[in-house]
């Protein structure tokens, strides 16, 4: 079938399309929207993107996405050198970094083990996990992965893997979340919930 | 929902036993997933929100959990899932990278060889039973027997007794999938299969499945699940993924 609009809007289109979640009736609204807006405005746009990709690298050391060779949160000489949280994502580290719990150092994986996919852990940053526990002062992994099948499959992966090395592993808990009902609580994470319960202490 | 349209669907909401096969990510909180469901085949359905923390669904629809399920049948391909409780979880096999290794290439040749609305309560019991044994007792055997008993429900039927070729029933010493079973020193083609494996091959496909994977781990097992995933492979044309990518 032929294009009923004209070359630079179709591109326009066909390139959001390719966008994750953007379907061909988003992209064809968004392209429009674009269309109309002030010149000032695309070129923003258009200008951010370009920025974020070239100026956005992987940190050399944890793999988050930073703007130099190493990440702010690598950089930063006051969070504890002795642990270190395993992540899938950069985004994971935004939702950990949120809590203001944890003060140590980060290491993205880039990805889950997902055996469907076929993506096994030579895909991930395994090995570069390896090297770090081998030069830095490591004391303690936080296997930080998602609670599902890839990421507790990753965790299991890691956890064996780790075993021999002499650092202590350990596995972020599945409970509850606040402000939820018992009710309507599944199986798995209420039976995980009662395993992980802890004294009360009073006062 | 419900309400029937044009009167040509008034049942829209159904209810069935299924297995979660995989899932796939859809959006921002969804995922899709691939039901072997005991009374409609495969089914594909849209859990909204699941991947949220506070989804109602939580971990239920998981791949590898046994379920009770509602779904509503729309208008496209894709169902939605309304309700969901869990029958069994599997937990043992959740909690071994080995079991869910085993399990997860189980799922796999399942999603592979199931037809989608096509009802097979045969399938779906000897997944359920597979997932049960591997859940008990993680016997080596489990997806060598369970492939060439899935083999076997697709119709193919290998010759164990004769040379598949010439029927001499001399030493056997070769398996090959396009003569239909095992072949003798001077017909051998396809690959090699030794003795013992060809015994543990003949009490799966002869009804002895349960003395089989009392077998221990072994050699032949391993060499066993090795012609078997050849074998699923040729039959689906396709590889599967996830057979040999966390062997350690």
């Amino acid at each position: 079938m032929n294009s009923v609009y004209t070359q630079p809007v179709q591109d326009l289109i066909d390139e959001l399309g390719r966008l994750p979640g953007i379907g061909p009736k988003s992209a064809q609204r968004i392209a429009f929207h674009l269309l109309k807006v002030p010149e000032q405005d695309a070129v923003r746009l258009a200008h951010a993107i370009t920025e974020a990709k070239r100026r956005v690298q992987f940190c050399e050391t944890c793999f988050n996405i930073s703007e130099s060779s190493q990440c702010e949160l690598c950089a930063d000489d006051r969070r504890d050198v002795s642990m270190i949280c395993v992540v899938e994502e950069p985004k994971d580290i935004v939702a950990v970094e949120k809590t203001q719990e944890y003060r140590g150092r980060y290491h993205v994986l880039q990805g889950a083990i997902n055996p469907i996919e076929g993506i096994g852990p030579d895909q991930l940053r395994v090995r570069e996990l390896l090297e770090r526990i081998r030069d830095e002062a490591v004391k303690e992994i936080i296997l930080c992965t998602n609670p599902n099948i890839e990421g507790e499959a990753t965790a299991m992966y890691l956890a064996r893997l780790l075993s021999p090395v002499g650092v202590t592993v350990t596995r972020i808990a599945s409970g509850l979340p606040v402000g939820g009902d018992l009710e309507y609580a599944d199986e798995l994470t209420l039976g995980r919930a009662l395993e992980g319960r802890r004294a009360v202490e009073a006062g | 929902m419900g309400q029937s349209r044009d009167g040509a669907d008034p049942v829209s909401l159904y209810s069935d036993h299924g297995i979660v096969l995989r899932t796939y990510k859809l959006g921002e909180a969804d995922r899709i997933v691939v039901l072997l469901t005991r009374d409609h085949g495969k089914v594909r359905a849209v859990a909204k929100g699941v991947r949220k923390t506070r989804s109602k669904f939580g971990s239920r629809l998981e791949p590898c959990s046994h379920i009770a399920v509602q779904l509503y049948s729309g208008r496209g391909e894709l169902d939605i899932v309304t309700q969901v409780e869990s029958i069994d979880h599997f937990r043992p096999i959740r909690e071994d990278l080995d079991r869910l290794r085993r399990a997860v290439t189980l799922l796999e040749a399942v999603d592979q060889v199931a037809q989608d609305r096509e009802p097979s309560p045969r399938l779906y019991q000897m997944l359920l039973g597979a997932l049960r044994t591997l859940a008990a007792q993680n016997p080596p055997l489990v997806v060598a027997g369970f492939f060439w008993k899935l083999l076997a429900l697709e119709g193919f039927a290998p010759v164990l007794d004769q040379c598949a070729s010439c029927g001499s029933s001399g030493p056997l010493v070769a398996f090959d999938l396009d003569h239909g079973g095992v072949l003798c020193a001077s017909c051998r083609r396809g690959g090699p299969i030794s003795a013992d494996a060809l015994d543990l091959l003949r009490l799966i496909l002869g009804g002895k499945l349960g003395q089989a994977l009392e077998e221990p781990e072994g050699l032949a097992a391993t060499e066993l699940e090795g012609i078997a995933t050849r074998a699923l492979e040729a039959t689906l044309e396709r590889r599967l993924r996830s057979a040999g990518l966390l062997d350690a």
